[in-house]
């Protein structure tokens, strides 16, 4: 293990994947150091969902390195594993618990003991319970706390997923499309929250929004065909030959 | 800390069922014993195993609601669970024959003499003790329970594969119980009894206890059910019921919860099956029917999954509805059934315990929308009457 895999916090190498001949992932090649707000760019079907099922255990790789805080191998782990090391993920649709409270959503989600016994017998202590108000405070969602999740509007059910996520207290967030079907003011707010949140810990966006890219203002990686096709700053990356070929010019 | 968890505060409705459950346990045994016959409030001694049976049903449909309901597991085989703790109350009823048996034999049953075997197999041991065989209800379909789904949930099998193979595990036990080799009375099953703990089980006062019994298992199951849901576990398996890959991204071994949940419903089937074939009388093979399991789908439906109390009313409701339908047209009632299930799924997809509930919420809810409306008429009737008073004095110029 050289100096690189030790200090950062997502480290992937040569991470291959195809489905029935299709190669989703082609010897990608991908680092988050601690910390870092990073953007993912792309086309659709460039693999950037299968990378977020890579690093979350749901699909493992063919080849290549997945390594997390240093020396994790996360290709051996399954997905609640990864979720208690420390890995958050949001989906493309938001995916909330509708027949639960919105309070009872952040409960669930909270970085506590998961196992059959400790959740048969857990008590909400008040610690727990500031905790879950503290979450419901960022994300904006307090008024609405006794509500069903089934009945947020879309954009409050992607916010109440952040504020799932939150809960979890992840050292590396993933978010896929967390923009989609918002409106401008509510992207806007997001990207606010999203910069907010990588204050703390790392965080990962997927995004096809590029104005909601350019308001994060954080180093960008585009990919196309399952391997990394630039990477930098957004101004760089969106002058890139390449990347107008295959995906702005499209 | 599971008492405190037991009398946790529970839901108001969940306590007045078990409360008319337990009044049912004193008052139908009190109108049988005590109650001369031909008083209008006589409960007439053969209706006091049927009411019984109706409740051990209950039992099983809330064992399986505890599942499908609130888990999203439809297991088709529950009924298996059901048979087996009924197997292994009836291996406790052969053993207290003793040799009052049509052939005498005072160390082996009946049906073993007919078969000419002259030991009795390794896994009939135990059972002359009560003690024993109780735990075996328990024991027996919790254990196959816990090994099914320790594969099944492993290999991440889910909805309707999972209902398939659930079937399949119990016409395959229907098949090895129909057996001879298998020492369980093959075709004919268990029957017989005379006595269970020392008490004629034909007996009036006999009945009346194993109806109290049963109703005070059904009490104390409804009360754990509810604990459990309840429980931040219970959250959990609504989550895993309604978005799988969520809960498990948040880190919960979903395929713990499934098993913790699918073996506790199936001790909870056994000891429906153990209570209910002393009151009938009779275990054999058919009760493994993949038929009978599919019943308990429909009580479960038509009284209202994920709701506990209503797979209680639809097991008696249907069940009290199939006395009657088959007395009346035997040869309709699978008709009658089916029709009842189609019915159910097309117009009260929430069961009746469901659809009550939405009703009341609904209602609930209209009656705060007129009054926050009625609150808000009042305002602007007070507003535009003000407004009015101020522009009088320019209207007079």
């Amino acid at each position: 293990m050289d100096a690189k895999t030790s200090r950062s916090l997502l480290y992937l190498d040569g991470v291959s994947v195809s489905f029935d001949g299709f190669k989703a992932l082609n010897a990608l090649s991908f680092v988050v150091e601690p910390g870092e707000l990073r953007a993912i760019i792309g086309p659709n079907g460039a693999g950037k969902t299968t990378m977020m099922d890579i690093i979350t255990g749901k699909t493992r790789p063919d080849s290549g390195q997945v390594f997390f805080n240093g020396d994790i191998d996360l290709t051996k782990k399954d997905e609640a594993d990864i979720a208690q090391l420390g890995i958050g993920r949001k989906f493309q649709k938001p995916t909330v618990f509708e027949s639960h409270t919105v309070w009872d959503n952040i409960e669930l989600a909270l970085n506590r003991k998961r196992g059959v016994f400790s959740t048969l017998f857990y008590r909400l202590t008040p610690a727990d319970k500031a905790r879950i108000e503290e979450i419901l405070e960022t994300v904006r969602m307090t008024a609405r706390k006794d509500d069903l999740a089934a009945n947020l509007s879309h954009g409050q059910k992607q916010w109440l997923e952040i504020g799932m996520l939150l809960a979890q207290e992840p050292k590396l967030l993933l978010v896929d499309e967390p923009v989609a079907g918002m409106t401008d003011a509510e992207t806007a707010e997001t990207a606010i929250l999203l910069k907010e949140i990588a204050k703390t810990r790392s965080v990962v966006v997927v995004e096809h929004d590029m104005g909601f890219i350019r308001d994060l203002g954080v180093k960008v990686t585009c990919l196309a065909e399952g391997s990394v096709l630039a990477e930098g700053s957004i101004d760089f990356v969106s002058n890139d030959p390449k990347v107008i070929e295959n995906y702005l010019g499209r | 800390m599971i008492t405190q968890m037991l009398f946790r505060r529970h839901e108001k409705k969940t306590l007045w069922a078990a409360f008319l459950i337990l009044t049912a346990a004193l008052i139908v045994p009190l109108a049988s014993l005590l109650v001369p016959e031909g008083n209008a409030f006589h409960v007439p001694g053969y209706l006091v195993p049927l009411l019984g049976k109706y409740l051990c049903y209950a039992l099983l449909a809330l064992a399986l609601d505890l599942v499908w309901g609130y888990c999203g597991i439809l297991s088709l085989g529950h009924g298996a669970f059901f048979a087996l703790g009924g197997y292994a109350m009836g291996m406790y009823l052969m053993r207290q024959i003793g040799d009052r048996g049509v052939y005498a034999n005072p160390l082996l049953p009946d049906f073993m003499v007919f078969l000419n075997w002259s030991e009795l197999p390794w896994y009939w041991h135990g059972f002359d003790h009560f003690a024993f065989a109780a735990l075996m209800v328990l024991l027996v379909p919790g254990l196959l329970a816990f090994v099914f789904g320790w594969f099944a949930f492993r290999s991440r099998v889910t909805g309707v594969y999972l209902s398939i193979i659930t079937q399949a595990m119990t016409y395959a036990l229907l098949l090895a119980f129909f057996r001879n080799e298998m020492g369980f009375g093959g075709n004919n099953g268990l029957t017989d009894f005379k006595e269970i703990l020392g008490f004629n089980v034909q007996a009036g006062g006999t009945r009346a206890a194993l109806f109290a019994a049963t109703a005070i298992a059904l009490a104390l199951a409804l009360m754990l059910s509810s604990a459990i849901v309840r429980s931040k576990y219970g959250k959990v398996l609504v989550g895993v019921r309604d978005a799988e890959s969520r809960t498990r991204f948040l880190g919960y071994r979903v395929e713990n919860m499934k098993l913790f949940i699918f073996t506790v419903s199936a001790m909870m089937a056994g000891v429906a099956g153990a209570l209910y074939v002393p009151q009938v009388g009779i275990i054999n093979p058919g009760e493994f029917a993949p038929a009978n399991s599919i019943e308990v789908v429909i009580w479960t439906a038509v009284g209202g999954r994920g709701t506990l109390i209503g797979p209680i009313i639809g097991a008696i409701l249907v069940n009290f509805g199939k006395s009657i339908f088959t007395a009346a047209f035997p040869e309709f009632w699978l008709f009658a059934l089916g029709a009842l299930f189609v019915a159910t799924t097309l117009f009260l997809p929430k069961g009746v315990v469901g659809t009550v509930q939405q009703f009341l919420a609904r209602r609930n809810e209209q009656r705060q929308a007129d009054a926050v409306e009625q609150a808000y008429r009042d305002m602007t009737a007070a507003k535009a009457e003000s407004q009015l008073a101020t522009l009088e004095p320019q209207a007079a110029e």
